[in-house]
Protein backbone atom coordinates (compact mmCIF):
# COMPACT_ATOMS: atom_id res chain seq x y z
CA UNK A 1 0.00 0.00 0.00
CA UNK A 2 1.95 3.26 -1.30
CA UNK A 3 1.74 5.71 1.41
CA UNK A 4 2.60 8.65 -1.52
CA UNK A 5 -1.46 9.33 -1.82
CA UNK A 6 -0.48 11.64 1.66
CA UNK A 7 1.63 13.46 -0.79
CA UNK A 8 -0.48 13.76 -3.40
CA UNK A 9 -3.74 14.72 -1.56
CA UNK A 10 -2.28 17.88 -0.72
CA UNK A 11 -2.38 19.15 -3.89
CA UNK A 12 -6.00 18.68 -4.85
CA UNK A 13 -8.07 16.77 -2.53
CA UNK A 14 -6.44 18.39 0.35
CA UNK A 15 -5.28 21.50 -1.40
CA UNK A 16 -5.18 24.15 1.84
CA UNK A 17 -6.36 27.15 -0.17
CA UNK A 18 -8.55 26.28 -2.60
CA UNK A 19 -10.46 23.35 -0.50
CA UNK A 20 -9.57 23.30 3.35
CA UNK A 21 -9.40 27.33 2.85
CA UNK A 22 -6.86 28.02 5.73
CA UNK A 23 -3.92 30.18 5.64
CA UNK A 24 -5.64 32.61 4.16
CA UNK A 25 -4.01 35.91 5.60
CA UNK A 26 0.03 34.75 4.16
CA UNK A 27 -2.00 33.41 0.62
CA UNK A 28 -3.66 37.50 0.39
CA UNK A 29 -0.45 39.48 1.09
CA UNK A 30 2.43 37.53 0.06
CA UNK A 31 1.24 36.50 -3.26
CA UNK A 32 1.97 40.37 -5.05
CA UNK A 33 4.83 37.84 -7.19
CA UNK A 34 5.40 34.50 -7.84
CA UNK A 35 8.57 34.55 -6.55
CA UNK A 36 7.46 35.67 -3.11
CA UNK A 37 4.06 33.29 -3.04
CA UNK A 38 7.05 30.44 -3.81
CA UNK A 39 9.34 31.44 -0.97
CA UNK A 40 6.06 31.42 1.55
CA UNK A 41 5.06 28.23 0.75
CA UNK A 42 8.44 26.72 1.22
CA UNK A 43 8.63 28.41 4.71
CA UNK A 44 5.86 27.21 5.73
CA UNK A 45 6.39 23.70 4.06
CA UNK A 46 9.74 23.78 6.20
CA UNK A 47 7.71 24.29 9.67
CA UNK A 48 4.93 22.12 8.57
CA UNK A 49 6.93 18.79 7.80
CA UNK A 50 9.27 19.40 11.05
CA UNK A 51 6.21 20.35 13.10
CA UNK A 52 4.56 17.39 12.03
CA UNK A 53 7.44 15.26 12.29
CA UNK A 54 8.21 16.05 16.36
CA UNK A 55 4.17 16.54 16.82
CA UNK A 56 3.60 12.45 15.69
CA UNK A 57 6.49 11.92 17.77
CA UNK A 58 5.16 13.29 21.15
CA UNK A 59 2.03 12.73 21.26
CA UNK A 60 1.20 9.61 23.03
CA UNK A 61 3.18 10.97 25.84
CA UNK A 62 1.27 14.18 25.97
CA UNK A 63 -1.41 14.68 28.66
CA UNK A 64 -4.50 15.99 26.31
CA UNK A 65 -5.74 19.05 28.34
CA UNK A 66 -1.84 20.47 27.52
CA UNK A 67 -1.87 19.37 24.17
CA UNK A 68 -2.45 22.73 22.35
CA UNK A 69 -0.18 24.86 24.31
CA UNK A 70 2.30 22.07 23.75
CA UNK A 71 1.89 22.03 20.03
CA UNK A 72 1.70 25.57 19.48
CA UNK A 73 5.11 25.70 21.64
CA UNK A 74 6.62 23.40 19.45
CA UNK A 75 5.83 25.33 16.10
CA UNK A 76 6.71 28.33 17.53
CA UNK A 77 10.23 27.41 18.03
CA UNK A 78 10.63 25.77 14.69
CA UNK A 79 9.03 29.11 13.17
CA UNK A 80 11.63 30.98 15.30
CA UNK A 81 14.42 28.80 14.18
CA UNK A 82 13.46 29.94 10.64
CA UNK A 83 13.34 33.17 11.58
CA UNK A 84 16.90 32.96 12.83
CA UNK A 85 18.01 31.13 9.74
CA UNK A 86 16.42 33.54 7.16
CA UNK A 87 17.72 36.15 8.75
CA UNK A 88 21.60 35.06 9.02
CA UNK A 89 21.43 33.14 5.09
CA UNK A 90 18.08 34.51 3.18
CA UNK A 91 18.19 38.55 4.65
CA UNK A 92 16.58 39.72 1.11
CA UNK A 93 13.92 36.97 1.37
CA UNK A 94 13.23 37.73 5.27
CA UNK A 95 12.71 41.50 4.57
CA UNK A 96 10.42 40.99 1.34
CA UNK A 97 8.22 38.43 3.45
CA UNK A 98 8.59 40.44 6.71
CA UNK A 99 5.18 40.11 9.76
CA UNK A 100 4.59 36.92 8.01
CA UNK A 101 7.30 34.83 8.72
CA UNK A 102 6.39 34.99 12.39
CA UNK A 103 3.01 34.67 11.72
CA UNK A 104 3.24 31.21 10.34
CA UNK A 105 3.03 30.12 14.18
CA UNK A 106 -0.73 31.04 13.89
CA UNK A 107 -1.34 29.66 10.25
CA UNK A 108 -4.35 27.16 10.86
CA UNK A 109 -3.05 24.70 8.20
CA UNK A 110 0.07 24.01 11.03
CA UNK A 111 -1.85 23.76 13.70
CA UNK A 112 -4.61 21.91 12.15
CA UNK A 113 -2.50 19.48 10.23
CA UNK A 114 -0.43 18.81 13.61
CA UNK A 115 -3.97 18.53 15.04
CA UNK A 116 -5.89 16.73 12.87
CA UNK A 117 -2.92 14.35 11.66
CA UNK A 118 -0.15 14.21 13.48
CA UNK A 119 -1.10 13.14 16.66
CA UNK A 120 -3.14 10.21 15.12
CA UNK A 121 -0.52 8.89 12.74
CA UNK A 122 3.12 7.24 12.51
CA UNK A 123 6.06 9.50 12.08
CA UNK A 124 6.66 8.77 8.38
CA UNK A 125 3.15 9.49 7.39
CA UNK A 126 2.92 12.68 9.06
CA UNK A 127 6.10 13.79 7.16
CA UNK A 128 4.78 12.72 3.94
CA UNK A 129 0.95 14.35 4.78
CA UNK A 130 3.46 18.06 5.84
CA UNK A 131 5.14 17.35 2.26
CA UNK A 132 1.92 17.13 0.57
CA UNK A 133 -0.31 19.62 2.41
CA UNK A 134 2.94 22.13 2.13
CA UNK A 135 3.50 21.41 -1.51
CA UNK A 136 -0.16 21.64 -2.59
CA UNK A 137 -0.25 25.29 -0.36
CA UNK A 138 3.22 26.44 -1.95
CA UNK A 139 1.62 25.47 -5.56
CA UNK A 140 -1.37 27.46 -4.91
CA UNK A 141 0.33 30.39 -3.51
CA UNK A 142 3.00 30.76 -6.52
CA UNK A 143 0.06 29.99 -8.78
CA UNK A 144 -1.68 33.08 -7.73
CA UNK A 145 1.71 35.37 -7.32
CA UNK A 146 1.78 34.46 -11.04
CA UNK A 147 -1.85 35.64 -12.04
CA UNK A 148 -0.91 38.83 -10.40
CA UNK A 149 2.13 39.06 -11.12
CA UNK A 150 1.62 38.89 -15.04
CA UNK A 151 -1.43 40.76 -14.84
CA UNK A 152 -0.24 43.67 -12.34
CA UNK A 153 3.66 44.16 -12.72
CA UNK A 154 3.32 42.68 -16.60
CA UNK A 155 7.02 40.26 -15.47
CA UNK A 156 7.00 36.43 -15.11
CA UNK A 157 9.03 35.74 -12.39
CA UNK A 158 10.64 38.73 -12.15
CA UNK A 159 11.28 38.79 -15.92
CA UNK A 160 9.28 41.82 -17.29
CA UNK A 161 7.49 41.28 -20.71
CA UNK A 162 5.93 44.53 -21.02
CA UNK A 163 7.87 48.04 -20.53
CA UNK A 164 5.76 49.79 -17.78
CA UNK A 165 3.09 48.69 -15.35
CA UNK A 166 0.74 46.46 -15.62
CA UNK A 167 -3.00 46.73 -13.59
CA UNK A 168 -1.73 47.99 -10.66
CA UNK A 169 -4.91 46.91 -8.67
CA UNK A 170 -3.76 43.23 -9.28
CA UNK A 171 -0.44 43.48 -6.99
CA UNK A 172 -2.67 45.84 -4.11
CA UNK A 173 -4.70 44.73 -1.90
CA UNK A 174 -7.88 44.44 -4.02
CA UNK A 175 -6.47 42.22 -6.52
CA UNK A 176 -5.42 39.82 -4.01
CA UNK A 177 -9.07 39.06 -3.19
CA UNK A 178 -10.36 39.14 -6.57
CA UNK A 179 -7.97 36.70 -7.95
CA UNK A 180 -8.74 34.56 -4.95
CA UNK A 181 -12.31 34.07 -5.97
CA UNK A 182 -11.58 33.71 -9.63
CA UNK A 183 -9.26 31.21 -9.21
CA UNK A 184 -11.46 29.37 -6.59
CA UNK A 185 -14.60 29.65 -9.55
CA UNK A 186 -11.87 27.94 -11.58
CA UNK A 187 -10.65 25.24 -9.35
CA UNK A 188 -14.66 24.23 -8.24
CA UNK A 189 -15.07 23.60 -11.97
CA UNK A 190 -12.40 21.53 -12.19
CA UNK A 191 -13.14 19.55 -9.00
CA UNK A 192 -16.82 19.35 -10.44
CA UNK A 193 -15.20 17.74 -13.54
CA UNK A 194 -13.42 15.22 -12.21
CA UNK B 1 -3.47 6.78 23.28
CA UNK B 2 -2.19 10.59 25.03
CA UNK B 3 -0.80 10.21 28.98
CA UNK B 4 -3.26 10.27 31.69
CA UNK B 5 -4.18 14.45 32.28
CA UNK B 6 -2.67 14.54 36.16
CA UNK B 7 -1.47 17.21 37.20
CA UNK B 8 2.01 16.05 37.82
CA UNK B 9 1.81 14.74 34.00
CA UNK B 10 0.85 18.30 32.92
CA UNK B 11 3.24 19.90 34.84
CA UNK B 12 6.34 17.78 34.00
CA UNK B 13 5.54 17.38 30.59
CA UNK B 14 4.79 21.25 30.03
CA UNK B 15 8.44 21.85 31.95
CA UNK B 16 10.16 19.37 29.78
CA UNK B 17 8.90 20.95 26.55
CA UNK B 18 9.00 24.23 27.51
CA UNK B 19 13.17 23.48 28.57
CA UNK B 20 13.84 21.52 25.15
CA UNK B 21 12.29 24.01 22.65
CA UNK B 22 14.15 26.93 24.72
CA UNK B 23 17.51 24.58 24.25
CA UNK B 24 16.66 24.53 20.39
CA UNK B 25 16.12 28.08 19.94
CA UNK B 26 18.76 29.53 21.84
CA UNK B 27 21.63 26.85 19.88
CA UNK B 28 19.99 28.21 16.57
CA UNK B 29 20.50 32.40 18.42
CA UNK B 30 24.10 30.72 18.68
CA UNK B 31 25.14 29.62 15.23
CA UNK B 32 22.52 32.51 13.56
CA UNK B 33 24.20 35.57 15.79
CA UNK B 34 27.34 36.23 13.66
CA UNK B 35 25.73 35.74 10.27
CA UNK B 36 22.69 37.77 11.15
CA UNK B 37 25.42 40.33 11.93
CA UNK B 38 27.39 40.04 9.15
CA UNK B 39 24.64 39.84 6.57
CA UNK B 40 23.57 43.20 8.26
CA UNK B 41 26.56 44.54 7.91
CA UNK B 42 26.86 43.52 4.09
CA UNK B 43 23.98 45.39 3.41
CA UNK B 44 25.29 48.33 4.80
CA UNK B 45 28.13 48.57 3.23
CA UNK B 46 26.59 47.97 0.29
CA UNK B 47 24.56 51.00 0.93
CA UNK B 48 27.28 52.99 1.60
CA UNK B 49 29.50 52.14 -1.35
CA UNK B 50 26.52 53.52 -4.05
CA UNK B 51 26.09 56.67 -2.42
CA UNK B 52 29.53 57.66 -2.05
CA UNK B 53 32.49 58.09 -4.30
CA UNK B 54 35.19 55.62 -4.06
CA UNK B 55 37.12 55.19 -0.51
CA UNK B 56 39.31 53.14 1.23
CA UNK B 57 39.18 51.87 4.82
CA UNK B 58 36.03 51.21 7.32
CA UNK B 59 33.79 54.03 7.77
CA UNK B 60 33.59 55.06 11.59
CA UNK B 61 29.68 54.71 12.40
CA UNK B 62 28.11 58.04 14.46
CA UNK B 63 24.70 59.55 15.51
CA UNK B 64 23.97 62.73 15.57
CA UNK B 65 20.30 64.96 17.35
CA UNK B 66 19.26 67.54 14.91
CA UNK B 67 15.75 69.05 15.28
CA UNK B 68 14.78 66.36 17.84
CA UNK B 69 15.12 63.58 16.04
CA UNK B 70 18.18 61.14 16.24
CA UNK B 71 20.21 60.26 12.14
CA UNK B 72 23.00 58.10 11.79
CA UNK B 73 26.04 57.98 9.76
CA UNK B 74 28.87 56.62 8.27
CA UNK B 75 32.05 58.36 8.03
CA UNK B 76 34.12 57.67 5.24
CA UNK B 77 37.76 59.22 4.68
CA UNK B 78 38.03 61.56 2.07
CA UNK B 79 35.02 60.29 0.41
CA UNK B 80 32.35 62.18 3.09
CA UNK B 81 29.86 61.32 5.10
CA UNK B 82 26.50 58.55 4.48
CA UNK B 83 23.46 59.76 6.56
CA UNK B 84 20.40 57.59 7.38
CA UNK B 85 17.19 60.01 6.93
CA UNK B 86 13.79 59.39 7.45
CA UNK B 87 10.37 61.07 6.88
CA UNK B 88 6.83 60.24 6.65
CA UNK B 89 6.03 59.42 2.94
CA UNK B 90 2.64 58.77 1.35
CA UNK B 91 2.54 55.10 2.87
CA UNK B 92 4.51 55.49 5.70
CA UNK B 93 7.84 55.92 6.55
CA UNK B 94 10.61 56.29 3.72
CA UNK B 95 13.95 55.85 4.58
CA UNK B 96 17.12 57.08 2.68
CA UNK B 97 20.82 56.48 2.58
CA UNK B 98 22.43 60.06 1.26
CA UNK B 99 25.82 60.54 0.24
CA UNK B 100 27.23 63.83 1.33
CA UNK B 101 30.90 64.14 -0.53
CA UNK B 102 33.05 66.61 1.73
CA UNK B 103 32.80 69.76 -0.43
CA UNK B 104 28.77 69.69 0.49
CA UNK B 105 27.10 68.34 -2.59
CA UNK B 106 25.07 65.16 -2.35
CA UNK B 107 26.69 62.44 -4.71
CA UNK B 108 23.81 59.87 -4.49
CA UNK B 109 20.79 58.91 -2.85
CA UNK B 110 19.19 55.31 -2.20
CA UNK B 111 16.31 54.26 -0.45
CA UNK B 112 16.54 51.62 2.36
CA UNK B 113 13.12 50.87 2.80
CA UNK B 114 9.77 52.19 1.82
CA UNK B 115 6.17 52.07 2.10
CA UNK B 116 4.63 53.92 -1.30
CA UNK B 117 2.21 52.70 -3.54
CA UNK B 118 3.59 50.33 -6.57
CA UNK B 119 3.62 52.39 -9.78
CA UNK B 120 3.47 55.62 -8.28
CA UNK B 121 5.45 56.84 -5.12
CA UNK B 122 7.36 53.57 -5.48
CA UNK B 123 8.87 54.37 -8.20
CA UNK B 124 11.24 56.50 -5.77
CA UNK B 125 13.62 53.58 -5.96
CA UNK B 126 13.11 52.97 -10.24
CA UNK B 127 12.40 56.16 -11.90
CA UNK B 128 16.00 56.91 -13.20
CA UNK B 129 15.45 60.56 -13.96
CA UNK B 130 13.88 61.31 -10.70
CA UNK B 131 16.99 59.84 -9.00
CA UNK B 132 19.55 61.07 -11.59
CA UNK B 133 18.62 64.51 -10.19
CA UNK B 134 20.18 63.98 -6.96
CA UNK B 135 23.66 62.89 -8.08
CA UNK B 136 25.64 65.45 -7.86
CA UNK B 137 23.28 68.57 -6.77
CA UNK B 138 24.80 71.25 -5.18
CA UNK B 139 22.43 72.75 -2.48
CA UNK B 140 24.15 75.75 -2.05
CA UNK B 141 23.12 76.92 -5.25
CA UNK B 142 19.94 75.03 -5.83
CA UNK B 143 17.11 74.59 -4.08
CA UNK B 144 15.64 70.70 -2.76
CA UNK B 145 12.62 70.75 -3.11
CA UNK B 146 9.84 70.07 -5.87
CA UNK B 147 9.24 72.72 -8.86
CA UNK B 148 5.43 72.94 -7.26
CA UNK B 149 6.74 74.25 -3.86
CA UNK B 150 9.23 76.79 -5.99
CA UNK B 151 12.73 74.31 -5.99
CA UNK B 152 14.31 73.10 -8.64
CA UNK B 153 13.60 68.81 -8.72
CA UNK B 154 10.75 67.50 -10.79
CA UNK B 155 8.75 65.53 -8.98
CA UNK B 156 7.73 61.70 -9.87
CA UNK B 157 4.75 61.71 -12.05
CA UNK B 158 1.57 61.75 -9.79
CA UNK B 159 3.73 60.98 -6.71
CA UNK B 160 4.06 64.60 -5.67
CA UNK B 161 3.50 63.43 -1.57
CA UNK B 162 6.53 60.87 -2.15
CA UNK B 163 8.87 63.07 -4.10
CA UNK B 164 8.35 65.93 -1.05
CA UNK B 165 9.13 63.30 1.07
CA UNK B 166 12.28 62.00 -0.55
CA UNK B 167 13.52 65.63 -1.07
CA UNK B 168 12.72 66.60 3.15
CA UNK B 169 14.47 63.23 3.78
CA UNK B 170 17.42 64.66 1.59
CA UNK B 171 17.69 68.17 2.65
CA UNK B 172 17.48 66.53 5.81
CA UNK B 173 20.54 64.86 5.56
CA UNK B 174 22.16 67.88 4.25
CA UNK B 175 21.39 69.53 7.44
CA UNK B 176 22.71 67.14 9.63
CA UNK B 177 26.11 66.97 7.45
CA UNK B 178 26.30 71.11 7.83
CA UNK B 179 25.89 70.42 11.87
CA UNK B 180 28.68 67.22 11.75
CA UNK B 181 31.41 69.35 9.69
CA UNK B 182 30.66 73.17 10.67
CA UNK B 183 28.98 72.66 13.60
CA UNK B 184 25.42 74.16 13.70
CA UNK B 185 26.06 76.50 10.44
CA UNK B 186 22.83 76.50 8.22
CA UNK B 187 19.41 74.97 9.03
CA UNK B 188 18.00 73.89 5.99
CA UNK C 1 -3.58 64.86 18.15
CA UNK C 2 -1.21 62.15 17.26
CA UNK C 3 -3.55 59.97 19.12
CA UNK C 4 -6.29 60.91 16.83
CA UNK C 5 -4.18 60.29 13.65
CA UNK C 6 -3.33 56.59 14.53
CA UNK C 7 -6.72 56.16 15.24
CA UNK C 8 -8.55 57.45 11.81
CA UNK C 9 -5.30 56.05 10.19
CA UNK C 10 -5.64 52.50 11.93
CA UNK C 11 -8.88 52.41 11.23
CA UNK C 12 -9.79 53.47 7.38
CA UNK C 13 -6.05 54.16 6.16
CA UNK C 14 -4.54 50.65 6.77
CA UNK C 15 -7.53 48.71 7.85
CA UNK C 16 -5.97 45.26 9.25
CA UNK C 17 -8.36 43.30 7.37
CA UNK C 18 -8.53 45.13 3.90
CA UNK C 19 -4.95 46.50 3.69
CA UNK C 20 -2.63 44.42 6.07
CA UNK C 21 -4.78 41.07 5.54
CA UNK C 22 -4.58 39.85 8.98
CA UNK C 23 -7.48 38.06 10.31
CA UNK C 24 -9.05 36.66 7.42
CA UNK C 25 -10.12 33.22 8.52
CA UNK C 26 -12.43 33.85 10.98
CA UNK C 27 -13.23 36.64 8.82
CA UNK C 28 -14.35 34.82 5.81
CA UNK C 29 -15.84 32.35 8.74
CA UNK C 30 -18.20 33.96 11.22
CA UNK C 31 -19.33 36.91 9.22
CA UNK C 32 -22.72 35.29 6.91
CA UNK C 33 -25.03 37.04 10.30
CA UNK C 34 -24.97 40.16 11.33
CA UNK C 35 -24.98 39.51 15.05
CA UNK C 36 -22.48 36.98 14.92
CA UNK C 37 -19.93 38.95 13.17
CA UNK C 38 -20.79 41.85 15.80
CA UNK C 39 -20.04 39.27 18.41
CA UNK C 40 -17.11 37.96 17.03
CA UNK C 41 -16.06 41.48 16.82
CA UNK C 42 -16.22 42.84 20.22
CA UNK C 43 -14.03 39.72 21.47
CA UNK C 44 -11.17 40.02 19.48
CA UNK C 45 -11.35 43.75 20.10
CA UNK C 46 -10.97 42.85 23.65
CA UNK C 47 -8.09 40.33 23.43
CA UNK C 48 -5.90 42.42 20.71
CA UNK C 49 -6.29 45.35 23.50
CA UNK C 50 -5.68 43.58 25.92
CA UNK C 51 -2.57 41.19 24.47
CA UNK C 52 -0.75 44.36 22.80
CA UNK C 53 -0.86 46.01 26.25
CA UNK C 54 0.83 42.76 27.56
CA UNK C 55 3.13 41.76 25.28
CA UNK C 56 4.43 45.52 24.97
CA UNK C 57 5.11 45.59 28.70
CA UNK C 58 6.61 42.05 27.84
CA UNK C 59 9.23 43.26 25.41
CA UNK C 60 10.14 46.18 26.59
CA UNK C 61 10.96 44.87 30.25
CA UNK C 62 12.30 41.89 29.62
CA UNK C 63 12.99 40.85 26.17
CA UNK C 64 14.99 44.10 25.06
CA UNK C 65 17.10 44.73 28.13
CA UNK C 66 18.05 41.53 28.16
CA UNK C 67 18.31 41.15 24.11
CA UNK C 68 16.22 38.70 24.18
CA UNK C 69 14.39 39.65 20.70
CA UNK C 70 14.75 36.63 18.87
CA UNK C 71 12.11 34.69 21.91
CA UNK C 72 9.33 37.63 20.57
CA UNK C 73 7.14 34.84 18.47
CA UNK C 74 7.19 32.30 21.24
CA UNK C 75 6.64 34.58 23.89
CA UNK C 76 3.76 36.75 22.22
CA UNK C 77 1.66 33.25 21.20
CA UNK C 78 2.39 32.08 24.30
CA UNK C 79 1.14 35.37 26.23
CA UNK C 80 -1.93 35.39 23.72
CA UNK C 81 -3.06 31.85 24.69
CA UNK C 82 -2.87 32.56 28.35
CA UNK C 83 -4.88 35.19 27.68
CA UNK C 84 -7.57 34.38 25.39
CA UNK C 85 -8.08 30.69 28.15
CA UNK C 86 -8.01 33.50 30.88
CA UNK C 87 -11.24 35.49 29.04
CA UNK C 88 -12.62 32.23 28.45
CA UNK C 89 -12.98 31.10 32.33
CA UNK C 90 -13.60 34.84 33.25
CA UNK C 91 -16.25 35.21 30.31
CA UNK C 92 -18.01 31.52 31.45
CA UNK C 93 -18.45 33.03 35.58
CA UNK C 94 -19.86 36.38 34.65
CA UNK C 95 -21.70 36.14 31.47
CA UNK C 96 -22.58 32.36 30.64
CA UNK C 97 -25.29 33.47 27.54
CA UNK C 98 -22.46 35.67 25.77
CA UNK C 99 -20.01 32.13 26.39
CA UNK C 100 -22.41 30.28 24.69
CA UNK C 101 -22.97 32.50 21.60
CA UNK C 102 -19.53 32.49 21.34
CA UNK C 103 -19.02 28.75 21.64
CA UNK C 104 -16.02 27.58 19.38
CA UNK C 105 -14.65 31.41 18.19
CA UNK C 106 -13.87 31.93 21.65
CA UNK C 107 -10.41 29.60 21.44
CA UNK C 108 -9.92 30.05 17.91
CA UNK C 109 -9.25 33.86 18.59
CA UNK C 110 -5.75 32.20 19.62
CA UNK C 111 -4.70 31.48 16.22
CA UNK C 112 -6.38 34.61 14.58
CA UNK C 113 -3.40 36.65 13.08
CA UNK C 114 -4.66 39.92 13.63
CA UNK C 115 -3.67 39.57 17.42
CA UNK C 116 -0.23 38.22 16.94
CA UNK C 117 0.13 40.43 13.87
CA UNK C 118 -0.66 43.71 15.89
CA UNK C 119 1.08 42.83 18.69
CA UNK C 120 4.45 42.43 16.73
CA UNK C 121 3.95 45.44 14.87
CA UNK C 122 3.64 47.56 17.37
CA UNK C 123 7.41 46.61 18.67
CA UNK C 124 8.72 46.79 15.79
CA UNK C 125 7.75 49.08 13.02
CA UNK C 126 8.62 52.69 13.55
CA UNK C 127 5.31 54.74 12.28
CA UNK C 128 5.39 58.32 10.71
CA UNK C 129 2.63 60.86 10.61
CA UNK C 130 2.68 63.50 8.59
CA UNK C 131 4.39 66.28 10.73
CA UNK C 132 6.38 64.08 12.75
CA UNK C 133 9.71 62.11 12.82
CA UNK C 134 9.46 58.11 12.45
CA UNK C 135 9.08 56.94 15.65
CA UNK C 136 8.41 53.92 17.59
CA UNK C 137 4.86 54.05 19.54
CA UNK C 138 4.98 54.07 23.40
CA UNK C 139 2.71 52.75 25.71
CA UNK C 140 0.20 54.78 25.57
CA UNK C 141 0.34 54.80 21.60
CA UNK C 142 0.50 51.09 21.56
CA UNK C 143 -2.78 50.82 23.20
CA UNK C 144 -4.75 53.62 20.59
CA UNK C 145 -3.41 51.70 17.63
CA UNK C 146 -4.41 48.30 19.41
CA UNK C 147 -8.18 49.98 19.91
CA UNK C 148 -8.26 51.62 16.83
CA UNK C 149 -7.20 48.85 14.75
CA UNK C 150 -9.91 46.27 16.43
CA UNK C 151 -12.29 48.82 15.61
CA UNK C 152 -11.34 48.64 11.98
CA UNK C 153 -11.53 45.06 12.11
CA UNK C 154 -15.27 45.48 13.53
CA UNK C 155 -16.13 47.91 11.46
CA UNK C 156 -15.27 45.78 8.09
CA UNK C 157 -16.04 42.81 9.52
CA UNK C 158 -19.89 43.91 9.90
CA UNK C 159 -20.05 45.85 6.56
CA UNK C 160 -19.27 42.40 5.11
CA UNK C 161 -21.83 40.94 7.42
CA UNK C 162 -24.62 43.20 6.07
CA UNK C 163 -23.15 42.63 2.37
CA UNK C 164 -23.26 38.91 2.47
CA UNK C 165 -26.52 38.62 4.31
CA UNK C 166 -27.88 40.46 0.88
CA UNK C 167 -26.03 38.36 -1.16
CA UNK C 168 -27.46 35.39 -0.04
CA UNK C 169 -30.80 36.65 -1.48
CA UNK C 170 -29.86 37.03 -4.84
CA UNK C 171 -28.97 34.64 -7.74
CA UNK C 172 -25.38 34.11 -7.97
CA UNK C 173 -23.87 32.13 -10.52
CA UNK C 174 -23.64 28.38 -9.12
CA UNK C 175 -19.89 28.67 -9.44
CA UNK C 176 -19.40 31.57 -7.55
CA UNK C 177 -21.73 30.34 -4.54
CA UNK C 178 -20.40 30.78 -1.30
CA UNK C 179 -16.48 32.10 -1.07
CA UNK C 180 -15.33 32.98 -4.08
CA UNK C 181 -18.30 35.55 -4.71
CA UNK C 182 -17.82 36.76 -0.56
CA UNK C 183 -13.90 37.14 -1.95
CA UNK C 184 -14.63 39.23 -5.01
CA UNK C 185 -16.94 41.55 -2.99
CA UNK C 186 -14.27 41.66 -0.16
CA UNK C 187 -11.87 42.55 -3.38
CA UNK C 188 -14.04 45.53 -4.36
CA UNK C 189 -14.59 46.62 -0.39
CA UNK C 190 -10.68 46.75 -0.52
CA UNK C 191 -10.80 49.11 -3.88
CA UNK C 192 -13.56 51.26 -1.71
CA UNK C 193 -10.72 51.35 1.08
CA UNK C 194 -7.87 52.31 -1.26
CA UNK C 195 -9.34 55.69 -1.07
CA UNK C 196 -8.49 56.53 2.10
CA UNK C 197 -4.71 55.98 1.35
CA UNK C 198 -3.13 59.56 1.85
CA UNK C 199 -5.49 60.92 4.28
CA UNK C 200 -3.00 60.72 7.33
Amino acid sequence: MSKWHFVTDGFVKNNPTFVLVLGMCPTLATTTSAMNGLEMGLATMFVLILSNIVISLIAPMVPDKVRIPVYITVIATFVTVLQLLMQAFTPAVYETLGLFIPLIVVNCIVLGRAEGFANKHSVGESALDGLGVGLGFTASLTVIGLVREILGSGSLFGWKFIAGDGILAFVMAPGAFLVLGFLMVLFNKYLAKK
Amino acid sequence: MAAASTLKNMALCLTLVCLVCSAVVGAAYVVTVDPIAAAAQAKTTASIAAVLPEFSGTPEQGSVEWNGAKYNYYKADGAGYAIISSTSGFGGVLTLMVGVAEDGTIHNTTVLSHSETPGLGAKCTTDEHFMAQFQGFDPAVKSLSVKKDGGDLDAITASTITSRAYALAVSNAVAVFHQLTDGGQGNE
Amino acid sequence: MEYFLIFVSAIFVNNILLAQFLGICPFLGVSSKLSTATGMSGAVCFVITLATVVTYLLNRYLLVPFGLEFLQTISFILVIAALVQMVEIVLKKISPSLYQALGIFLPLITTNCAVLGVAITVVTKEFAFSGTAPHMLNLGQATVYAIATSLGYGLAMCLFAGLREHLAGNDVPKAFKGLPIALITVGIMAMAFLGFSGIV
